[in-house]
């Protein structure tokens, strides 16, 4: 079980000083009884939970510059929250707390086709963003699975991707700028045309910062012309090894399809069983797809068909028609659903390098007999990015704990492979204490230094990211900045 | 100093009593850096990994640009955001000013493949981040931030990148009688379709010029119809085999500076009306190179961006960094370099 700090007591015996400051200075968007705030007592964490000392709902930057001011005088901790769907607990609460929620910051502030962005407050979903170019050709690429649901805000704090990163890359990539409000309540635009400030690339280093440095409240988003079709095919196999090496085949062939996902036979039959989408009994099985016109298409898949040939597939099923891509893509999105009958379950993502795929397969595999708990992989295979899921009974004493052990044990194995803990969920609480298994303490103590830049107080999401004896000296000191301006 | 070794180079720091300056191959200074003592990089070489079927490769920063392209070129690949080919140019050089060339359109600059690093700071610490996989989110990204930070925070000793296909086919559309202010309405036009366009540039030489790259029969059918689409905009060639190498900014006239400017497309007409001919437009008008005598700064009105003069005599960057901006940079140097070592790439 991970633990969390121990709620700050002077911090708490103010509690109702704070909650009079927040009310003055915004009415009507302080939210302090507690059968209200228990609604963001988790994120999609669920196992974790922890009401907060009170949520405030901003429309504006200058809203949040306001409230960040009060928090850093009274040196109250501040937990943002986006949509609240990170899989990491990114913006699960302490209880001596105040959550800043973004759910009433969702306006499109600007959309320019001639200079290919849209600028929206950050707590616009991703799928909206999307949806408000595509009247004039354009979309938004990042696309993680939570799309109808999470916020942009949040999507910048976990540099979150999706399913089309092989060719579109991650948020990072297609981040231009944010007007960001830090913790003592400055307001900071950075990035700028292209991305770029003149000055060190600080757009760069607060994507994926977990909201740790500050409150994003507005984002300029590059946005892509919609391409002119797309198109699955789905090739099945008799083992993991020979789906991943017709992944390396298809990549070496120097194609970069716009998502390449991996299934392996206890996916595909949980999905089967619940979606019917017709796949065929494999061991693996990888669902391609491919963009542009129907004579490009055509083009890429007759290759794909090609190499996925020398593989001696059990499957190639090339879709014809709308309806087909649809069946095809069917399982592959119900298949967190279809895990979800068989049980409780964790979703891990570390990535490794796609060459160590079958041996990782493999080890997975002996964890899950050793620990005696199933685990499915569903995946983005072109990048590496896996999502092991491990299934478990939520209800039997002991389980959750043999199941993040189990989990774990198989990031370990991602590092050791030359992958990493988490490729587009975020560390959070989630993986925070596993971090020492891939960084030397000074790699840890350099990027502590940078939060020290942004809040030197550690009062934004302090206890996430890093483990927390690593971060506790740095995290009490704020107590002492407090006594100390008293004094 | 000429360090062969990460702990060569580690130690050389720790022991420094006076600020340095790192250079790689020195192609890419802009005035006013490369102060005090210098470092040279160039011993640190080789490729430590190169995975092409993960499309990694891990290599020391001292290693030649064109060793790295040669050695990618054999396995049929490349650098996918195309940094200039300036020779003695080092791979270190071309992360640490997030060097990008023509493909930023497309594939980004630098930082966008970039996606592990090695590097020493101010006090002599050898840090780790990011690794050799493309999605990686756990913990900060200072690879990012280390990408284009110019030798101000660290030294750059090996990195990771993610590799690109050489595209099979290339072909370029030419307008040649656009001025720069037109051309920016037909990349508009190119940027804004389907057209996966891999670059937009305009040179007073060759007037416009559209890039499209791929497989054969895609190339063809993206080419037909996006000539189509520009036939409003005068008479139009394709040109098989357009040399997109960019060489050096360097002004005609030596008694002139070279500046820099990045904006929006949308405002680069306002600010060419206020200019000089450039000597290049890219990324569709997001980048401007003009030529400028020597000293003069442009009379630019406000705009969504900025301006850098990168040749010439003394540094100059249009606007100075807003307070804040400013106090974390200041903030971050000191952090990362607390003895002021690298004040020389300030």
């Amino acid at each position: 079980m991970m633990q969390m700090p121990v709620p700050d007591a002077a911090v708490m015996a103010q509690r109702q000083a704070i909650i009079a400051r927040l009310q003055t200075a915004l009415p009507g968007a302080v939210i302090d009884d507690p059968a209200e705030t228990r609604a963001y007592e988790c994120d999609a964490l669920s196992a974790y939970r922890c009401a907060p000392l009170a949520v405030v709902l901003p429309e504006t930057t200058a809203q949040v510059a306001q409230l960040l001011a009060i928090c850093h005088e009274m040196r109250v901790p501040v937990v943002p929250r986006g949509a609240g769907t990170s899989l990491a607990g990114g913006s699960m609460p302490t209880a001596d707390a105040v959550v800043i929620g973004l759910s009433r910051m969702t306006q499109v502030l600007e959309v320019s086709a001639q200079d290919r962005l849209i600028r929206v407050q950050a707590g616009r979903t991703n799928l909206s963003v999307s949806a408000a170019v595509e009247g004039i050709g354009f979309f938004y690429a990042p696309d993680p699975s939570s799309q109808l649901a999470c916020a942009i805000g949040g999507n910048i704090a976990m540099n979150s991707g999706g399913a089309h990163c092989l060719k579109y890359g991650v948020t990072t990539n297609n981040l231009l700028g944010v007007t960001m409000v830090l913790m003592d309540g400055s307001i900071v635009e950075l990035g700028g045309p292209m991305g770029e400030s003149g000055g060190l690339d600080l757009l760069g280093v607060i994507c994926g910062s977990e909201g740790q440095m500050g409150i994003v409240t507005e984002a300029t988003l590059r946005i892509l012309p919609r391409p002119a079709g797309a198109r699955p095919v789905l090739i099945g196999f008799d083992s993991s090894e020979t789906a991943g090496a017709c992944v390396a085949a298809i990549i070496r062939a120097g194609i970069i399809p716009v998502a390449i996902e991996f299934m392996d036979s206890p996916c595909i039959r949980a999905t089967e069983a619940h979606a019917h989408a017709g796949y065929p009994d494999a061991e693996a099985l990888l669902i391609v797809e491919v963009e542009g016109t129907a004579p490009e298409i055509d083009e890429q898949l007759s290759l794909i068909r090609d190499i996925a040939m020398r593989f001696d597939p059990v499957e190639f099923r090339e879709s014809r028609s709308e309806d087909e891509s649809r069946r095809i893509w069917l399982g592959r999105k119900s298949a967190f659903g279809a895990m979800g009958q068989m049980g409780d379950y964790i979703c891990l993502d570390g990535t490794i390098p796609v060459t160590a795929l079958p041996m990782v397969l493999a080890g997975i595999g002996d964890l899950s007999r050793q620990y005696g708990l199933a685990v499915a992989n569903v995946f983005h295979a072109g990048d590496g990015n896996m999502h092991p899921l491990i299934i478990y009974d939520a209800n039997a004493p002991g389980d959750l704990d043999r199941a993040e052990a189990l989990g774990a044990d198989i990031l370990r194995l991602c590092v050791q492979v030359g992958g990493c803990l988490t490729g587009e969920h975020g560390v959070g609480i989630e993986k925070r204490d596993l971090m020492s298994a891939q960084f030397d303490p000074h790699d840890l103590e350099a990027q502590m230094r940078v939060k020290d830049a942004f809040d030197p107080h550690w009062l934004l999401n302090a206890a996430k990211v890093f483990p927390l004896e690593v971060s506790a000296p740095r995290r009490d000191r704020r107590l002492n900045s407090m006594a100390s301006d008293a004094a | 100093m000429r360090p062969e070794t990460e702990a060569d180079l580690a130690a050389l720091i720790r022991d420094a009593g006076a600020p340095l300056s790192v250079i790689g191959g020195g192609t890419r200074l802009w005035p006013g850096e490369g102060q005090g003592a210098r470092v040279d990089m160039t011993a640190m070489t080789g490729v430590t990994l190169y995975e092409p079927e993960a499309l990694t490769l891990v290599v020391r920063a001292g290693t030649p640009l064109q060793t790295v392209r040669d050695t990618l070129a054999a396995e049929g690949q490349m650098l996918g955001f195309e940094p200039d080919d300036l020779p003695g140019s080092t791979i270190g050089g071309v992360a640490a000013t997030n060097a990008a060339g023509a493909r930023r359109v497309l594939a980004g600059a630098a930082r966008d493949a970039l996606i592990g690093v090695r590097f020493v700071d101010g006090q002599g610490q050898v840090i780790r981040n990011g690794g050799r996989v493309m999605k990686n989110v756990t913990g900060y990204d200072l690879v990012k931030l280390m990408a284009g930070s110019r030798g101000q925070l660290g030294v750059l000793t090996e990195l990771s990148f993610r590799t690109t296909p050489l595209p099979q086919v290339t072909n370029t559309l030419q307008l040649r009688d656009l001025d720069a202010a037109d051309a920016i309405h037909a990349f508009t036009v190119a940027l804004g379709g389907p057209y996966d366009v891999s670059a937009a540039r305009w040179t007073p030489d060759h007037g416009a010029l559209i890039r499209l790259e791929g497989l054969r029969a895609s190339v063809a059918s993206r080419s037909a119809e996006l000539a189509r689409r520009l036939s409003d905009f005068g008479s139009l060639s394709q040109i098989e085999d357009h040399p997109w190498h960019r060489p050096a900014p360097a002004a005609a006239d030596p008694a002139q500076d070279v500046w820099r400017i990045i904006c929006r497309p949308s405002q680069a007409p306002t600010l060419l009306e206020r200019l000089p001919q450039p000597m290049l437009l890219d990324w569709g008008g997001a980048l401007i190179h003009v030529a400028m005598p020597r000293g003069q700064t442009p009379d630019l009105p406000h705009f969504a961006g900025h301006a850098r003069r990168i040749a010439g005599q003394g540094a100059a960057i249009l606007p100075p960094p807003d307070p804040v901006t400013d106090r974390i940079q200041r903030d971050l140097r000191d952090r990362f370099d607390p003895r002021g070592i690298f004040r020389g790439a300030r």
